[in-house]
């Protein structure tokens, strides 16, 4: 026994360790059951929340579920001095701005994890993969001011000018742009998911064995043909599980999407156009909404982005689960 | 084992003491609680910086959570006092069995804010042209009507962006408070409110995103509150009052609004805008603190009361230089007989 023991057991001693003398207090079978115990608490609690989650979120919306009703989904009109409310635009909206991201950022991030994966050494690939994973700690605020300041002129002055001037026949290239808009909020949010379908493209690919890319090599694959028969190919649904887990960040965004926008409750074709997403339209207004069903309704919109999220979610663990379950058995 | 158990139970006891002990120095102090706008945030903590100097006995703690909020923490009992840009609706004070009194503290005012290349000197609208814009009918910057009120100025050809507050605000309530007023079409197509359901334009979150907007695009028009207009260095409008003048926003233009109360006694919740008085700047508003006449709170109330005069007579003269406009004296005065 040492002298930190000794100190322990007088009557000061026992109140500053008192963390550490968890021991004392329990024969290891006790500990054993305490801890149980209070692990499967935990378990439990967290459950427990979520359950009241959903039940406040019912309880909250209840108002606007009673008068709207399924009308909410469908329609697109969002008046609160008239008190009528309607969920479309921001439905569209989200899965708008979401699908556009996903889809700008999803090769973005697979070409990320190959290069670390694969093409780079292990040092650099070590470096470069600090930085992606960094991207993901930056603050959304921090990241919607950069792309309000700088983003959007981006967009305004040299994205822009050339589609229209090519392609403006086109419905999704019409109009002009003002910096903000779908485009501009696709854009942050592409970014702001790359860590996420990167990190886990990673996790995916690693589970590849080793000898399946001997042997495309052995038979006289380039690195290039490598890559995409014995990488690329096997994995296609765990590159889809990492896809739609970034679409389930995305649509949850709010703070860099708020600020990008334009927030028009509108439903319009052209990438420039200002919209407003399920997210941005309850940070926006709840704060200072009018009256109970202008709060019941914003409610609402959480339940259905909740909803959203959640098929989402469930989407993307199914394929994961898959991907790595088919794996073990093998 | 035993021995454990009460060690246990004496560590617990000595930080039950502590923490009580801690209570109980500071029990002296009376703390008072409030919540709600924003807008009048900078210049409330200015206050209870001041003020807690001054009388070192109180702790006042104000939450800036916005005004609806402020106007649900009063009914829900959980403040001392709330605090609100718009007044209560009826339906609202009615909510709670308790009198809620209105205090104008300080005045606010809407700016119109634009960005137009090669302008020189300020643009001067009128109420109807505003309207006109921000409902879509006028388009371009060299329409007749605007025109037709800036004959020095050389107006381009160009589109009109309008950029709008996105998230719910007093300011956007103060300015289509104003707009209903001068413009039927408005009243009947829009309304008013915090959240409106706009016919052109684009949503900017904060007083700050508007300015960014229109501060980055070139033919953008907006409405921002005063007090970040005139921190932020951006061109406003001279809007033409009831006496036909074009006034420039500023806080002596704001603070006339008001000087043509007559009615002291009834009920605050007045509007302000359009205010019929020589050199008033025609979208101007006050901001009020909210005091809940709640019996089981009378403590708290007298200290909420005492805060209050000091901000409605030491306090006002730092309004200017946080530019919010200071109430005229005569109104002032005749609030300070209604605390009592």
């Amino acid at each position: 026994m040492n002298t930190f023991e000794i100190n322990k057991e007088s009557k000061w001693g026992r109140i500053v360790f008192f963390p550490f003398a968890f021991k004392s207090f329990f024969s290891v079978t006790k500990k054993e059951k305490w801890s149980k115990a209070f692990l499967s608490f935990v378990a439990l609690f967290a459950i427990f929340i979520f359950i009241l989650f959903i039940i406040y979120m019912f309880k909250a919306s209840w108002k606007s579920i009673l008068e709207f009703g399924p009308s909410f989904i469908t329609s697109n009109s969002w008046n609160p001095v008239e008190d009528e409310f309607g969920a479309l635009a921001f439905l569209y909206g989200t899965v708008v701005t979401s699908f556009l991201a996903v889809c700008m950022a999803a090769p973005l991030s697979i070409g990320v994890a190959i290069f670390i994966n694969e093409v780079c050494s292990e040092n650099i690939g070590k470096i470069v993969s600090v930085f992606v994973e960094m991207i993901a700690a930056v603050p959304s605020i921090v990241f919607g001011l950069w792309a309000l300041f700088y983003l959007s002129p981006w967009v305004k002055n040299s994205i822009a000018p050339p589609l229209t001037a090519l392609a403006d026949y086109i419905p999704i290239f019409k109009g002009p742009s003002f910096g903000i808009g779908i485009l501009t909020a696709s854009l942050i949010l592409a970014i702001m998911i790359v860590p996420t379908i990167s990190s886990i493209c990673r996790e995916v690919f690693k589970n590849i064995p080793s000898h399946q890319k001997e042997a495309a090599l052995a038979l006289g694959a380039t690195r290039y043909e490598m890559i995409k028969l014995s990488i690329l190919m096997p994995s296609i649904s765990g590159i889809m599980g990492a896809v739609v887990l970034g679409l389930g960040r995305a649509l949850g965004e709010t703070m860099a999407v708020a600020m990008v926008i334009g927030n028009s409750a509108k439903i319009t074709f052209s990438i420039f156009a200002p919209a407003a997403t399920m997210a941005s339209v309850i940070a926006n207004e709840y704060a200072e909404a009018e009256n109970d069903l202008h709060l019941s309704s914003l409610a609402f919109i959480g339940l259905l982005l909740f909803l959203v999220t959640l098929i989402v979610n469930g989407l993307s663990r199914y394929i994961v689960w898959r991907v790595l379950g088919s794996k073990k058995e093998k | 084992m035993k021995q454990g158990v009460y060690s246990m139970i004496k560590y617990l006891l000595a930080m039950l003491f502590t923490v009580t002990s801690l209570n109980a120095a500071s029990g002296s102090v009376k703390k008072i609680n409030g919540a709600g706008a924003s807008f009048p945030y900078p210049l409330y903590s200015k206050w209870i910086s001041e003020y807690t100097k001054q009388n070192p006995e109180t702790q006042i703690n104000y939450q800036s959570i916005g005004s609806g909020g402020g106007i649900r923490q009063v009914q829900k009992e959980t403040v001392d006092f709330g605090a609100s840009d718009a007044p209560m609706k009826d339906d609202d004070l009615k909510k709670v069995s308790f009198e809620i009194k209105h205090i104008p503290t300080v005045l606010g005012a809407v700016v119109v804010a634009y960005n137009i290349k090669g302008i020189e000197g300020q643009l001067n609208l009128d109420g109807d042209t505003l309207s006109k814009i921000f409902l879509g009918k006028i388009t371009k910057w060299n329409d007749p009507a605007i025109v037709a009120m800036n004959k020095t100025a050389t107006l381009p050809k160009e589109d009109i962006l309008i950029v709008h507050r996105a998230d719910g605000s007093g300011t956007t309530s103060i300015f289509s408070e104003y707009l209903s007023k001068i413009s039927a079409d408005w009243k009947s197509s829009v309304g008013e409110g915090k959240t409106l359901e706009w016919p052109v334009g684009i949503g900017a979150k904060g007083n700050e995103g508007v300015t960014a907007m229109i501060k980055q695009t070139s033919g953008a028009i907006g409405y921002i509150g005063l007090e970040y207009a005139l921190t932020n260095d951006i061109a406003m409008a001279k809007l033409k009052n009831k006496k036909g003048e074009f006034v420039n926003p500023s806080v002596d233009a704001v603070s006339k609004s008001a000087a043509g109360i007559k009615n002291f006694d009834g009920d605050m919740r007045m509007s302000i805008t359009d205010a019929d008085a020589k050199g008033a700047y025609p979208i101007s508003a006050f901001t009020y603190i909210l005091l809940p006449l709640r019996t089981n709170n009378a403590e708290a109330l007298d200290e909420v009361k005492k805060f209050v005069k000091w901000g409605l007579t030491l306090g006002q003269a730092m309004a200017p230089e946080l530019n919010y406009a200071p109430l005229p004296v005569a109104l002032r005065d005749a609030l300070l007989e209604r605390i009592k």
